[in-house]
């Protein structure tokens, strides 16, 4: 390919991005899935969690790990979603024989989903606040920030990979789970730990979450770039 | 359809190659899994004709059409599409052909209008050819700002050509497109069609319904255990 044809095949690529990242977003506002079924679903795991520990100790000891599964466990709805609307009516077979860019679509994909993870992350926090005492300081802020950056990118990253491979497959509400849970145990590892140092709970310093951070910068940008490149030859399959 | 005829007028001609022969299958062999879905099919279509593929159930019209959409790679014998090789250029023949299979692709929370400019504007389709595809398909009415969930059967394959028409897909390959629909909307798929073809694209259709295609063909063949065999008038 000549260094035109690369060039013109990358602003299509961006385009098809922005479109999918837009289409995904405004099907999202108009059948409001998220707001009305994913964050009261949310909500209600952090609510059981707090009945079934049942302890005001534990609960602001172990807040940072229960945030992060309860966004796990809400993101494979979002990423059931993300695909149920492109099998219902043939529209992945479609964006397969229309030759566009499918590195586009994967990214146009993660976008929008990374939107919505924010936004559940974002609440969960808050929650964690209210529920469960947890405290955050005004310099603890900017790595609670990052970390919340970061780790949904990954999170967003892999669940649009996996959810794109399942998308195609008999019983893929039972499969996707299978197959995500254990690939995003790392991004789950280290936003807990970032988070604990964020929130001070046992008396960890701010600083020592700032490495766990960069684990999740690292897996964040290489599932978003295998992903990029792995989508299309998957989905074609 | 009311305004089908809009599309040859307005839009102009679909095609842009400058060999007369949109389809050229020589031999070829394909596989679905392990099985051979095509068994040596030869078959050449030229521009402008509305070929029907007949033939029984698994007797491999759907993979036929696959193959020509550059959905399917071949293993043995050569074809071109549009006068790109399939062996090696079934990116580019994605591009230029349009596939409908029995879905329609469309996302039911969008509007008309809103499933129509997406997929046109992601084919880099530009905005004139989408606003005559809207307008010659007679979406532009009280049906643009509709949602797609709240439509006919019929209605849904108006808009998914329409989608078509926006990208100007110079080789539709389309497969039992009047199943599910009604004579209304049989008659509005045919008269889309048909335009479509006045106006330089090549349609290939795979159907069980023989009078009601078979009226729309300007030729049509038998594929027959993976194999293509020309049918006389």
């Amino acid at each position: 390919m000549t260094a035109r044809g690369r060039r013109a095949r990358e602003g299509s690529a961006v385009r098809v991005a922005l479109l999918t990242a837009r289409r995904d977003i405004r099907i999202e506002v108009r059948s409001r899935v998220l707001t009305n079924q994913v964050l009261p679903f949310s909500m209600i795991v952090l609510v059981m969690f707090a009945f079934a520990l049942d302890s005001d100790a534990v609960l602001q000891r172990v807040a940072p790990g229960l945030v992060w599964l309860a966004a796990v466990f809400s993101m494979l709805f979002m990423v059931s979603r993300a695909y149920s609307i492109e099998t219902s009516d043939g529209a992945l077979d479609q964006l397969r024989s229309s030759g566009v860019s499918l590195s586009g679509i994967f990214i146009g994909k993660m976008l929008a989903l990374l939107l919505q993870l924010m936004a559940l992350v974002v609440l969960l926090v808050g929650a964690a606040v209210v529920l469960y005492r947890a405290e955050v300081s005004w310099n603890a802020s900017v790595l609670l920030v990052t970390t919340a950056i970061t780790a949904t990118c990954g999170l967003a990253a892999v669940g649009t990979l996996y959810g794109g491979l399942a998308a195609g497959t008999k019983g893929r509400e039972t499969l996707l789970p299978l197959l995500l849970l254990p690939v995003v145990a790392p991004v789950l590892i280290g936003a807990t730990r970032s988070t604990e140092a964020a929130f001070g709970t046992n008396g960890i310093a701010t600083s020592e979450g700032w490495p766990w951070c960069g684990l999740l910068a690292v897996f964040a940008v290489l599932f978003t770039v295998a992903g990029a490149i792995a989508f299309g030859p998957l989905i074609d399959e | 359809m009311s305004r089908s005829a809009d599309i040859d007028h307005e839009s102009g001609n679909f095609g842009s190659s400058s060999s007369n022969s949109v389809v050229r299958l020589d031999d070829v062999i394909a596989v679905l899994g392990s099985f051979p879905a095509l068994a040596g099919a030869t078959l050449t279509v030229e521009r402008g004709e509305i070929v029907l593929l007949r033939g029984p159930n698994g007797a491999g019209k759907t993979s036929l059409l696959k193959v020509c959409a550059g959905l399917l790679p071949i293993e043995r014998g050569t074809g071109s599409i549009l006068g790109c090789d399939l062996a090696t250029e079934r990116d580019l023949v994605k591009s230029r052909v349009g596939y409908l299979a029995h879905h329609n692709g469309l996302y039911a929370d969008l509007t008309v209008t809103e499933n129509i400019r997406y997929w046109g504007r992601l084919t880099g389709a530009s905005e004139i050819d989408i606003e005559r595809a809207i307008f010659g398909l007679g979406l532009d009415g009280r049906l643009a700002d509709l949602k797609v969930a709240s439509l006919s059967a019929g209605q849904k394959r108006r808009v998914a050509l329409a989608c078509l028409v926006a990208r100007r897909a110079e080789l539709w390959l389309l497969d039992e497109p009047h199943a599910g629909l009604d004579a209304r909307s049989r008659d509005e798929l045919d008269a889309v069609l048909r335009a479509a073809a006045a106006a330089g694209a090549t349609v290939m259709v795979a159907s069980h319904e023989l009078d009601r295609a078979g009226a729309l063909a300007t030729r049509q063949v038998e594929v027959v255990a993976g194999r293509v065999q020309e049918m006389t008038s």
